[in-house]
Parts: C-alpha cells; sequence; structure tokens
C-alpha cells in the first residue's frame, strides 16, 4: 500500500482566519490535488480530533471506510496503518486521512476537559496539572535519576532540531540557539524551560493512500508503507510503568520493523515527535537505536543534526518548525517529503528507508511507521 | 475562605478511597490471589496474569518514596498562588504510585531527590474531601 497524495496547508503557524473544519478541508483539498484525485474519488476517510462525522458533513461525502481513532499526536499514524489493512481487506480503494487543528487561534475548536469523577478528575487534576508540559515532563527526573541524563542534553536536543529549521523556510523559529539560550529560557515545569517545549500553532496536513496495484497511476512516485505498530498502555502518566523507559515505544518498533523485514541499520532518517525536548531521547532508546541512557549524550554529540550520520527531525521538528497539538501528521509529512526526494536545503541523500514514531497522547502509547520509496 | 482548585468527585469503586482519606486513613486496595497493593481502585486486580476479583480494602502505611517530578512555575485554576509548585508520582512502602504534591519544603531540585522518604500529610480542603499530599519524612 502506498501514499500517493500528501500535502500540509498552503501556510502554517498562526492561521487565525481559518477554522479547524477549514484547515482540514484545505489540506485535504491540496493532498488530493498532489493524487490528482478530487473529493468524488474518496471513498475512505480517517481523522482525529475532529470527527468522521464532522467532516464527512464538512466535506459532503459518503465514504465506505472510516476510522475515527484519536489518541494524541500518534493518531495520523495509526490511521495510515488502518487504512492499509482496510485496503488490503477491499473496504474502500482511496483513503484520505486529515489533520487540521485551531491550536494556536482556537477557532471552531471542538471542547475537550475532563470531568471531576473521570481518572485525571479524580487522581490527577487536584495536584495542579494544567497541560502537557506539567504533565508529559513528569518522568524526566526518573531518566536523569537513572542514567544521568542531564539538563544540557536535553537542551542540545533543542539547538539540534533548530539547526534542521534554520534550513526550512516554513519553519517558525529559525534562529540558530545555543545549549545556553535553552537553559537561560524561563523556567516552564523544572527541568523543562521553555525552548525545552514545542511551538503552539495552527495548521493541518492530509495523505491519501491507494492499493499497490493503482500506486503507480498518479501524479508522483508512490510512498510505500514498509511496517507498522501501535499501542496504548494507559492514559494518566501517573499510571506510567516505568518512568525511565518508553516501553511502548520499543513494542511498536519492534512491529514495525517486523513487518518491514528491515533492521536499524537500514534506516537512514527518522521523525521523532518532540513535543518536549526529552521525548525524542525516550523514542530513540525505546526504539532501539540506542542503549537505555545513551539518548541524552546522542543527541548532544551532533549525530541527528545537519551533517550528522542520521539525521532526525529534518522539518526543524514540533519544537522549531510547528506543533499543532496533534503534531504526528507533520511527521509523516516530512518522511514523505524527504522520501520523494523535495527537501531541498535539508534533503537527506540518497534516502530509501524512512521511520516515523509518535506518542498516543502522553506516553500513553505509541504508533511507530516505516516508509520507502523502493 | 472557598477553595478553588479543581474537587474530585467519587465514583462507586473509588468511594472507599475518598471516605477513607476524610477520616485521615488511606486505604487502597489488595488483591487476595496475588497478594499484592494496587491504585486507582477498580472492582478488580489489574496485574498481567491474575485480574482477579477477590480484592480487599486495607489501610496501608503512608509512607513513601518519591519516584518522579516536576517542579511547576505556571499555574491556573487556584495553583496561580502556590508557584512554583512541586506535582510528583510517589511510590507507597506497598508498592503502588500515585501522583501527589510534596509540601511543606523549598520547591527546589536539591531538595527533592528521587528515592528520599515520604510521609503523608492530609489535607482537607473542603468537608467532603480530603487529599492526599506527601512531605519529607521526619518533618
Amino acid at each position: 500500500m502506498a501514499i500517493i497524495g500528501a500535502s500540509e496547508t498552503s501556510s502554517v503557524g498562526h492561521l487565525p482566519n481559518y477554522s479547524m473544519l477549514q484547515l482540514h478541508a484545505e489540506a485535504a483539498r491540496l493532498a488530493l490535488d498532489d493524487a490528482g484525485l478530487t473529493f468524488d474519488d474518496v471513498d475512505g476517510l480517517a481523522t482525529a480530533g475532529a470527527t468522521p462525522a464532522q467532516l464527512t458533513e464538512y466535506f459532503n461525502i459518503m465514504p465506505h471506510w472510516i476510522d475515527g481513532t484519536s489518541v494524541g499526536g500518534g493518531s495520523f499514524l495509526m490511521h495510515v496503518s488502518h487504512a492499509v489493512a482496510a485496503i488490503q481487506a477491499g473496504h474502500c480503494n482511496v483513503a484520505l486521512i486529515t489533520h487540521g487543528e485551531s491550536g494556536r487561534s482556537r477557532v471552531g475548536i471542538n471542547n475537550s476537559h475532563s470531568g471531576p469523577s473521570t481518572i485525571a478528575g479524580q487522581f490527577e487534576l487536584p495536584y495542579g496539572v494544567w497541560g502537557p508540559p506539567s504533565m508529559f515532563s513528569i518522568p524526566i527526573v526518573r531518566h536523569m535519576h537513572e542514567y544521568g541524563t542531564t539538563e544540557e542534553q536535553l537542551a542540545s536536543v533543542a539547538v539540534a532540531t533548530r539547526q534542521w529549521a534554520n534550513l526550512n523556510p516554513r519553519a517558525m523559529m529559525r534562529d540558530l540557539i545555543s545549549v545556553d539560550d535553552v537553559l537561560k529560557s524561563r523556567l516552564i515545569a523544572w527541568p523543562l524551560h521553555l525552548l525545552n517545549c514545542c511551538l503552539v500553532t495552527d495548521g493541518g496536513g492530509a495523505l491519501v493512500l491507494v492499493g499497490e496495484e493503482i500506486a503507480h497511476e498518479f501524479a508522483k512516485e508512490p510512498v510505500w508503507v514498509l511496517g507498522r505498530g501501535e499501542t496504548t498502555s494507559h492514559m494518566n502518566i501517573s499510571m506510567m510503568e516505568d518512568m525511565s523507559s518508553w516501553t511502548a515505544a520499543k513494542q511498536t518498533g519492534n512491529d514495525a520493523f517486523a513487518i518491514a523485514e528491515v533492521t536499524h541499520n537500514d534506516i537512514q532518517h527518522a521523525m521523532l515527535y518532540d513535543a518536549f525536548t526529552h521525548v525524542p531521547i525516550y523514542a530513540l532508546e525505546g526504539l532501539g537505536f540506542v542503549n537505555p541512557g545513551e539518548g541524552g549524550p546522542y543527541f548532544a554529540e551532533g549525530h541527528t543534526a545537519p551533517g550528522g550520520n542520521f539525521p532526525v527531525n529534518t522539518n526543524g521538528g514540533g519544537l522549531s518548525y510547528t506543533h499543532t497539538g496533534m503534531y504526528g501528521m507533520f511527521a509523516i509529512q516530512e518522511s514523505v517529503t524527504q522520501l520523494r526526494g523535495e527537501a531541498e536545503q535539508r534533503q537527506v541523500d540518497d534516502l530509501e528507508i524512512s521511520l516515523v514514531h509518535a506518542p498516543a497522547g502522553m506516553f500513553s502509547g505509541t504508533a511507530t511507521l516505516i516508509l520507502g520509496n523502493k | 475562605m472557598t477553595y478553588t482548585k479543581p474537587i474530585p468527585k467519587a465514583t462507586p469503586e473509588t468511594q472507599e478511597f475518598w471516605a477513607g482519606l476524610r477520616r485521615h486513613e488511606l486505604r487502597i486496595q489488595y488483591c487476595n490471589e496475588c497478594l499484592r497493593y494496587y491504585f486507582y481502585p477498580r472492582p478488580f486486580c489489574p496485574f498481567q496474569g491474575c485480574r482477579s476479583e477477590n480484592i480487599t480494602w486495607k489501610t496501608v502505611s503512608g509512607f513513601a518514596k518519591l519516584y518522579s517530578y516536576v517542579i511547576s512555575h505556571r499555574g491556573f485554576g487556584g495553583f496561580e498562588e502556590d508557584i512554583p509548585y512541586v506535582i510528583a508520582i510517589v511510590e507507597l512502602n506497598e508498592g503502588p504510585r500515585m501522583m501527589t504534591n510534596i509540601i511543606n519544603i523549598d520547591p527546589d531540585p536539591q531538595n527533592l531527590i528521587p528515592d528520599m522518604l515520604l510521609e503523608i500529610v492530609f489535607d482537607d480542603i473542603t468537608e467532603e474531601i480530603t487529599l492526599p499530599k506527601f512531605q519529607p519524612m521526619n518533618q
């Protein structure tokens, strides 16, 4: 199965003139244009944040297959996986996956709120957690304690990612930064400073998938879905079993590697969802690219930066490119762009296989995709 | 003074936890099959390979170790006045972990060393609800 259409909204960042649904629609139209298709060709639809019902109404379509899996930023990786299965099963022929989020401008958004009798309402909210920077961050101290990971190493993730953003004209934050800049930025929830945290932006993206038999009939060369893995293991951060490792990443990575029949050495490029600087460190270790505890030093040594041996988050990531709230769609888009050879100044040479990894919620699970152009 | 922060609301399976705290007892559930404590409250043992419904409520020690934490420098919905404050995960002596606040301590990483010993402080936030908070041992 292959991705034959892919696009983000015409711009990302601060888009107060777009509602959430408009962002979905623009991304969908551009991805369909990319493939030479229209909404009338779509017979499968998957989305997160918004519901399939909202979008089928807005697009005025009635597909034969829908998927509303909505478990956070990695949902779109799961949609790709589910679309592959649906196409294989003959449930649909042209699957459209859309993301749109007015994360910054908050125009026409769906409300999300945990009431006082939910698990979070009883066992987390009374202690003053107030959003991802105060929750996704709680495990970090355990990683520091177990492995000696330092604040400087955390900061180096933001530094390396900014170097990539510097090469991407669409990135919101492009000026180069130092470890010291990160450590001197204001404290949000120690050990997180402002520059350890992702941006909050508006934007969208969409993908179009079809089966192997027809994948070569479209404008661009297909990007193949070689492997996939997905899981959720808990919902609330206080229920994360081991806060020094990401066991869910290990599982979904193993699943994806087994299906793709490739090894770590075959992966030439990775998009590791970076809502905060520690998240790619946990992912790198969980997926098995380095041993537990080696993630921080790996980033600090510059391996993932431009010129390094393992390019990671080449669009500038959620930290510096864009982060609408559920960033996973943009991670996939960058892998597709790289595999198509369209990444211009930041293009990874001779790229054939790329890995995309994203969390479900705050360490609540993960999804992995392995994509290739051969 | 009115309490403006989020106030938990019990559900049928968590009622005993909140009722215990009101009496200043930390009550959690224990599995009579695999002989382990667990949290948060559920009508069955959550451990893999067990899943027994033969469970009982027990009052536990209130002693714990610091597992992980952040020091929040932003706060909303009543927490503005507490900045900076410590949101922590503690591991009870009986095994389970829970989220809480570490109080009666200067919120500085140097004072908050993982695995340090803690004891419970019962914080009566309303006439019905008491929150389990923790402070360093021997305060």
